[in-house]
């Protein structure tokens, strides 16, 4: 799950993380008093999931309260457009006002599951404000990194070693090592699969604070974090997407023309890639788990239909546990009551996939049966053209 | 021979009671599989079908011998189960369980490293000897006895592929499903080691998909040891980066960890590296020459 800058500053700050002083409005006027308590100078960020604000005209500097409220004004209700948002873009609801701080230096630091090591992983960089994909391909030796144990958590000395590549000093050297223990902390204490600071700011005094901050949370770990699963944004979230999960059906939608329903995610995913390897594009990931009910086939279906740019429905199921003849009962009864008029194709195989075959071929329903997933690829690509 | 299970592998169920664990549990009874024992805290002293049901792992070993464990219990408290059966001795340990915390993972696999104990999955369909014995929720019927190991990330994929398998008449000795999750128990690598050894086992298929580094570090070990063909697919060469699709693990980030970059390390290593799902079968039977 992503959360915004704002909340991701706010669950960092309990864990003692320094962050620069500020607030969230939803109502531009009320920058002004914030801009003055700050101190007049701020900067106004558009909270959106999605990197790359600044370019895209979501970060801006005021000097005053009152250009504070104009640029609010300005920022909330645009929509914002960068690499990230796709052309659809995403209109801004919320802009963070903070204070401005002056920029001695700007570093990078990060917290990921490393996949291969089944441990943590904090990296550190000089090139702040870069991405960090960007120097791992420009500058690969200049990403420090250090895994951690999740029981021991991140040692004084790791920190201490960062902190000295980084050429820190003095003052600011103990602040770094003090931020990088809480940061490693927080990321571990929350169920995060990500907690970035990008970039980490050193002031001109001195001073180490997160200018940006940005975490996502494991799904699976929210039950036991109440507080973090409540900050979930649904305006940032695909709205099919949304419907999708109500029913725990794993639905991601893409830009092609053919609908996908299947069980299993890998088989969903070697669906569309043999759709594509058919010539046609998939509309969407759709994954109704193993335990397809009719009830979420139907559902399923719905959601699917329900993206005016599918023009075929490709139905890809491997009966295991899930018998065919059950499944197919389903797709009939789904088909009819959505009165479905798209032309269909369904592959079954596996358990009782004969039954079911028969079941499809009485429905009365245009079906199209496809005996292999080769066979119901090109049929499915035939017929949304 | 196959590896790992066989139809003498003694097996304590965790989670028996439970709907699922009840139900996979005498499904691995008729396909053969020797259930000695359930375990759930509180139950003991219960029986299900007929298999007695025990409070602790370790009071199931003492009572039964067994050496393997199955789990199906809530996601949250897997790695409890999990920890339970190392800790009792337990050799073989398949979990089943899907939407287990990653860092729950992490610290299992911090835990029993080192231990003379093998854990499969987590969010995975277990493993199966054809003709021996099953540990797990595979439908049973479409696999045949034979020489091709499998191993695969997914569930109803690997299903796919085994079907291929045997419509074209090629049994399988082991096929090993290994999890959809970032952080898993056992590796393609174990798995392929397992089957370089296993004299019964004379060809691999491997289901890879998008995410991580599993397949290069498997088309490394293949490079450098395998002595039997491998034929392989990875799935998700069409999946958009940064969306996590379905499985936990299967997520293309920061770039990496695409199908296409699996692919090209499988196809470096020597692997017969097929691009779609319909040709997995077709392209074994021919490493084997027999198409």
């Amino acid at each position: 799950m992503k959360v915004h800058e704002y909340q991701a500053k706010e669950i960092l700050a309990r864990y003692g993380v320094a962050i620069p002083r500020g607030k969230v409005i939803t109502v531009a006027a009320e920058a002004k008093t914030i801009a003055a308590e700050l101190g007049g100078k701020v900067v106004v960020k558009a909270q959106v999931h999605a990197g790359g604000r600044g370019k895209a005209g979501g970060v801006k500097l005021a000097k005053s309260p009152a250009e504070a409220v104009l640029l609010a004004s300005q920022i909330i209700g645009m929509k914002l457009v960068s690499k990230q948002t796709g052309p659809e873009g995403r209109i801004v609801r919320k802009v963070l006002v903070e204070e401005a701080v002056d920029i001695a230096r700007e570093l990078y630091l990060g917290i990921v599951l490393d996949r291969a090591a089944g441990l943590p992983v904090l990296m550190a960089s000089k090139f702040g404000g870069m991405e960090i994909e960007e120097v791992a391909a420009e500058h690969p030796e200049a990403i420090l990194k250090e895994h951690f144990d999740p029981v021991a958590g991140l040692q004084p000395f790791q920190a201490r070693k960062l902190g000295f590549a980084l050429d820190l000093a003095g003052d600011t050297f103990k602040k770094f090592t003090k931020f990088v223990a809480a940061l490693a902390r927080a990321y571990n204490e929350t169920d995060a699969s990500l907690a970035e600071i990008n970039p980490l700011l050193i002031t001109g005094g001195g001073d180490v604070l997160a200018l940006d901050a940005k975490m996502t949370f494991d799904d699976n770990a929210l039950s036991r974090h109440a507080d973090i699963a409540a900050m979930r944004d649904l305006d940032e979230e695909d709205k099919f997407e949304v419907e999708a999960s109500k029913y725990d059906l794993n639905y991601i939608k893409l830009d092609g023309s053919i609908g996908c329903m299947v069980n299993g995610a890998g088989l969903a995913m070697a669906t569309m890639d043999i759709i594509k390897h058919a010539g046609g594009a998939p509309a969407n990931f759709l994954d109704v788990g193993g335990g397809a009910s009719q009830e979420r086939v139907e559902h399923a279906f719905r959601i699917l239909l329900s993206d005016p740019a599918v023009k075929a429905v490709l139905i890809n199921i491997f009966g295991g546990i899930v018998r065919c003849d059950m499944l197919a009962a389903g797709v009939v009864a789904a088909a009819r009551n959505l009165n479905v008029t798209l032309p269909i194709v369904v592959r079954l195989e596996g358990t009782n996939a004969e039954e079911g075959r028969r079941i499809l071929g009485e429905s009365g329903l245009k079906l199209q049966p496809a005996a292999t997933m080769a066979e119901a690829a090109t049929k499915v690509v035939a017929a949304a053209r | 021979m196959a590896i790992w299970l066989d139809e003498h592998t003694k097996v304590v169920v965790q989670g028996l009671t439970g709907k699922e664990g009840q139900f996979h549990a005498a499904k691995c009874r008729e396909y053969g599989t020797k259930i000695v024992a359930g375990m759930t805290p509180g139950k003991g002293g219960t029986n299900v079908d007929g298999v007695p049901v025990f409070n602790t792992v370790a009071a199931a070993k003492a009572a039964t011998g067994c050496t393997a464990s199955l789990i199906f219990v809530p996601p949250m408290m897997a790695a409890d189960a999990i920890l339970e059966a190392a800790d009792a001795g337990i050799e073989l340990i398949v979990c089943i369980t899907e939407g287990i915390p990653a860092r729950d993972e992490v610290l299992v696999k911090r835990a029993i490293a080192g231990r003379k104990v093998r854990l499969i999955g987590p969010n995975c369909p277990g493993i199966i000897s054809p003709g021996k014995a099953k540990l797990g929720i595979m439908p049973a019927h479409i696999h045949k006895q034979g020489s091709v190991g499998v191993v695969s990330r997914s569930g109803t994929l690997t299903y796919e592929a085994v079907g291929q398998l045997t419509h074209l008449g090629l049994g399988q000795s082991s096929c090993v499903g290994i999890g959809g999750d970032p952080v898993p128990g056992t590796s393609f690598v174990d798995v392929l080691t397992a089957f370089n050894a296993d004299p019964a086992t004379e060809a691999v298929v491997m289901i890879g998909e998008i995410g991580g580094s599993a397949e290069e570090e498997a088309a490394a070990y293949i490079k450098a040891h395998m002595r039997k063909p491998v034929v392989a697919f990875i799935a998700g060469q069409t999946a958009p980066p940064g969306r996590r699709m379905g499985h936990a693990g299967a997520i293309i980030s920061g770039g990496k960890g695409t199908a296409k970059e699996k692919m090209e390390a499988l196809s470096a290593a020597g692997i017969h590296v097929v691009a779609t799902p319909a040709d997995i079968g077709i392209m074994m039977a021919r490493a084997l020459g027999k198409a």
